[in-house]
Order: structure tokens, then sequence, then C-alpha cells
């Protein structure tokens, strides 16, 4: 049995249900929200349906621009550290035998999956003052006594570098398990150190990999929603807890939908980036 | 020799700092009474009886169980068809299906739950139970079709071309080779969108979070007013949950494989 082109009307059924789903539940919901985005808000509603550019003006405030700001620098502090972390990891479990690797996917599958509602509970159990990790330090001399280490900056950027950790090692995992061994053979028979030739021939090999990385750990990084809010002072808000803010506690949803258009508008230019780097990739 | 110790020393900085969140919260869910102490004061699991015989945490256990359950059996049914046509006919544009199908999940999550809320409030349907399955079928249904995708591609299709020499129909050939051959995958994909349906907070809590509480719905809120010990009782469970289907997609199935190494003897 060939691949063949579909004939008759019944050779496109199984695209039916599927199609009807994504259509009616993903289309529509995402146009719907677009629509939203120019729509005129109703104080005491939902929204009344106009069209408005309103919500796309207030992107010009000062409050704004630093909730961005500060979102777009948060995203890539937490794309280079954990880039940073993962990759020489990454690259070192791939040379393990199958058995420990499997180990460590399970390991890391775990945390992925973690909701963030308690990696953020467990982050602030750590960096509380009664059970948290000063308590340690105070237990080894190193600390007079336990402080609590939240709400801050850093505990913000320690739980999202936790959160998108295993992300970056499953993402870089399947570029590094199939790198050609022989690359790193010929540099060590040339005399290279096991260090020096993972700087100077594996990195450089998967340069566009890393790019691409960095640019799905950014966008993964912009949708942590939770995080800021329960490790962070309302300074740490991301572009993220601003729309669920607005749509759920000030019942703003055009302004709420304006600044998710915006969201996915940048995601979409980043992965298309990302998509980009990878073609000229495999053009090699 | 001094490689091997600093790769050690490497993976284990690696693994304490996976595990160190964990490893507190697993102490404190031990303390014997109500206070957020580490090391434990006291050893009691009475705080695991608790997410059984709270009526308020058997609620939420429940509705999480049952929206997860559901939830995925829909993610599959979806990607199950979209899967197999785009393995078994030429149609370039119905690759349209399959951006869709992965979109949700590359796109920031605040996203697809906006656009759901917006979508429920517009039909009228806002806080039904069953707008959550719809809603996280949806926004998971990449995981099955990704898995299936994969398996689809691991059919050598001689095998199939055998069997339709043999005379078997489009079904037959379906029932007897293809479903048996991409079973691992099928339910590979399905553990995927269990797990992370029962873990999922933004879009569960912008379709239902009004009405009902799924546990990480009802962890959050409990969070807002204080320290409960069942918190850390009920995200142990949740690791322990992900641990477990994970490590048994892993020891019946080729985990690496799943997630990109080319095949299995390499």
């Amino acid at each position: 049995m060939k691949r063949e082109a579909p004939k008759s009307l019944a050779d496109y059924s199984p695209l039916f249900f599927p199609g009807l789903m994504l259509i009616v539940f993903f289309v529509v919901p995402f146009s719907t929200m677009i629509a939203v985005s120019f729509f005129q808000r109703d104080p005491s509603g939902f929204y009344t349906p106009d069209f408005v550019f309103d919500n796309y003006a207030r992107f010009l405030s000062l409050f704004f621009a630093k909730v961005l700001g500060f979102s777009l620098m948060l995203a890539v502090m937490v794309a280079i550290c954990c880039v940073v972390i993962a990759f020489p990891f990454t690259y070192l479990l791939t040379k393990r035998p199958r058995k420990v690797q499997t180990i460590w996917l399970v390991c890391l599958l775990s945390v992925l999956s973690l909701s963030e509602v308690i990696i953020g509970f467990a982050w602030s159990t750590l960096f509380s003052r009664t059970a948290g990790i000063t308590n340690l330090f105070v237990a080894i001399g190193l600390m007079k006594e336990p402080v609590a280490l939240l709400p801050s900056f850093w505990a913000v950027l320690t739980g999202m570098v936790y959160q998108a950790l295993p992300y970056t090692i499953l993402v870089l995992y399947p570029a590094l398990v199939r790198l050609d061994p022989t690359l790193l053979e010929a540099a060590r028979t040339l005399g290279a150190s096991p260090v020096r030739a993972f700087m100077n021939v594996v990195v450089p090999a998967l340069r566009n990999t890393i790019v691409a990385t960095l640019i799905m750990v950014f966008v993964f990084a912009l949708g942590s929603y939770l995080l800021p809010q329960i490790l962070g002072r309302p300074s740490h808000w991301t572009l993220s807890v601003l729309i669920t803010d607005q749509a759920i506690y000030q019942s703003n949803m055009p302004f709420a939908a304006a600044m998710a258009v915006f969201l996915v508008l940048m995601s979409l230019a980043l992965v298309g980036l990302t998509l980009l780097v990878g073609r000229r990739e495999n053009a090699l | 020799m001094k490689q091997t110790f600093l790769r050690r020393l490497y993976f284990a900085a690696v693994a304490l700092f996976l595990a160190a969140p964990l490893i507190v919260v697993a102490g404190v869910s031990v303390n014997e009474k109500q206070d957020l102490a580490f090391p434990p004061k006291g050893f009691s699991l009475a705080w695991y009886a608790q997410i059984f015989a709270d009526p308020e945490w058997r609620k939420a256990l429940i509705a999480s169980l049952s929206l997860a359950v559901t939830a995925a059996a829909l993610a599959v049914a979806i990607a199950l068809p979209l899967a197999w046509f785009l393995w078994r006919r030429i149609a370039p544009w119905a690759n349209v299906f399959q951006i869709l199908g992965l979109a949700p999940f590359i796109l920031p999550p605040v996203i697809t739950a906006l656009g759901m809320l917006t979508f429920w409030a517009t039909t009228g349907f806002y806080g039904q139970p069953w707008t959550a399955v719809i809603s996280h079928a949806i926004f998971f249904v990449t995981l099955p079709l990704v898995t299936l995708s994969l398996g689809f591609a691991s059919i050598d299709r001689s095998l199939v071309e055998a069997a339709a020499t043999m005379g078997a129909d489009d079904r037959t050939v379906l029932k007897t080779v293809v479903l048996p051959l991409i079973r691992p995958y099928l339910v590979s994909g399905y553990a995927f969108a269990f797990v992370l349906s029962l873990n999922e907070y933004i879009v569960a809590y912008m379709t239902i979070g009004f009405t009902m509480e799924t546990l990480p719905i009802k962890i959050f809120n409990a969070l807002r007013y204080g320290y409960t010990p069942t918190m850390a009782s009920v995200s142990v469970f949740f690791v322990a949950v992900a641990a477990l289907v994970f490590g048994l997609i892993a020891r019946f199935g080729d985990i690496r494989r799943l997630l990109g190494a080319m095949s299995s003897e390499s």
C-alpha cells in the first residue's frame, strides 16, 4: 500500500474529526481573541463589540514598557543560564550508557511535567526562613540566623531556570545524541584534550542548534506566569502575569487580548527565526 | 581520572539542583504538626491521608483525575486519525492541521488560556466542566500527535504493502498491522497528555477556575491563604505519579527514541 493522494471524499474522512475540533476549538477561539482585542471594555461585564485601537494604544505607556522590558530581560537571562548549564551536561549525558541516559530522561520528564504551582511552592519553601536553605547555612556556620530569600529577583530567576532547565536539556538532546562521533574522534586523534575538542569542535558544529535552543527557551520562559507571582514582588511581574491579571482580576478582556496578540506575534516571529536557523543547519 | 571526577561532580550538581526543592517539600510533608519546618519535627503520614480524607482535597483530586483521563483520551482521538492520514496520504495542505496541532503547545500557555476564556465566555458555556476537557485536549494534542507521527514513521512500509498484496483492505491493514505497531506510541502519547493535564494550571483556571478546583488550582488558592502541609504531600504525590508514568514508558517503550535519539540501536 503506497502513499497516495486522496481521490474521493471518503479518503478525506479521517481528517473530519481532527480538522473540525482544531478549527472550532483552536482557530475560532484564537480569532475571537484577536477580535476582542479591538473591542471596547465594558466595566459592568466583559466587553462590547467595536473596532478601536485603544487597547493597543495603551502599549505606549511607561508602565507597559517597563513590564515588557523586564519580561524580555528575564527571559534572556533564563535562556542564557539554561543553555550554559544544559549544553555541556546534555553532551556528557549522551556519552553515558543507555541505561543511565534513560534514568536521567525519566527524572527530567518528571520535573518538566511538574505544575508551575508546585515548582513555585517548592522553591518558596526552600527559600523560606523556617524550612529554607539558610537553616543549612546556619548549621554549618556560614550564617548567624536563617533569613527568607524571597520575594526577590533572584528567587524568580532561580525558579524559572529550574522550570526551563529540563526543557532545555530535552530540546538539546536529539541534536547532541545524533552528533557524528567521528568529529570528536578526529579532534582527539590530532591531540586535542577533551575540553578543547568540546569547545573547538562540538560547540561550533552545533552553533545553530545553540541559537535555536536559546530562542526556544526564551519563548518558553516568556510563558511563565505563576513563578513571578509566587517568588517575586509586583515589580517582577511579567507580560504573562499582566495578561492573566487584566483578564481575571481587572476584567479588562480587550486589553488582555491585545497584550496576548502582541505576545503571539513576538513568539511567532522568534519561532519562525528558529525554523530558519534550523533549515540552514539541515542544508549544510 | 580527574575528568571522571569533574563529570561526576557536574552531574551531581545538576541532580542536586533538580532534587533540592523536592527533597525539602518531601521533608515538610511529614511534619507532625502544621509547621513549615525542615528538617521535619516528628514524623507523620497524616498529610498524605488528608489528600483522600479531606472532602475538599478529595474533590479536587477527583476533578483533576477525571479531567486528565478524559482530556488525554480526547487528545489521542484527535491526534490518531490526523497522524494516520498524514502518513497514509500525500496531501501537502493537510499539514496545516499538523501546524494547528503543534501551535498551542509552542505558544506561551497564557495565550491558549485567554483564547479559551474569550471563546467560552462568548458562546455562553463559561464555567462548565466539559469546557476544560476540550480546552486541555486541544492544548495537549501536540503530545500524542508527535509520538504518533514518530510511531507511523517507524513502520516499515513493506509490511503494509505485503498485507495489501495479500488482499487486506485499508481497514484490515489498519486493524491488524498498523495499530498493533503503533500501540506503544499511542500509549505514551496518552500518558504524556495525562500527566501534563494533571499538572496544568492556567488553562484550567481560566476555563473552570471559578466553578471548580483541580489540584493545581486548589494548591494555588490554598497558597494565598497561607501554608498547609497537605500542599506538600500533594506535590510529592504529583512527582510520584509523573515518575511512575514516565518510568513505565521507559520500562516498556524506548524513551530515548521518543525524545529524539534516531534509533534504538544508536
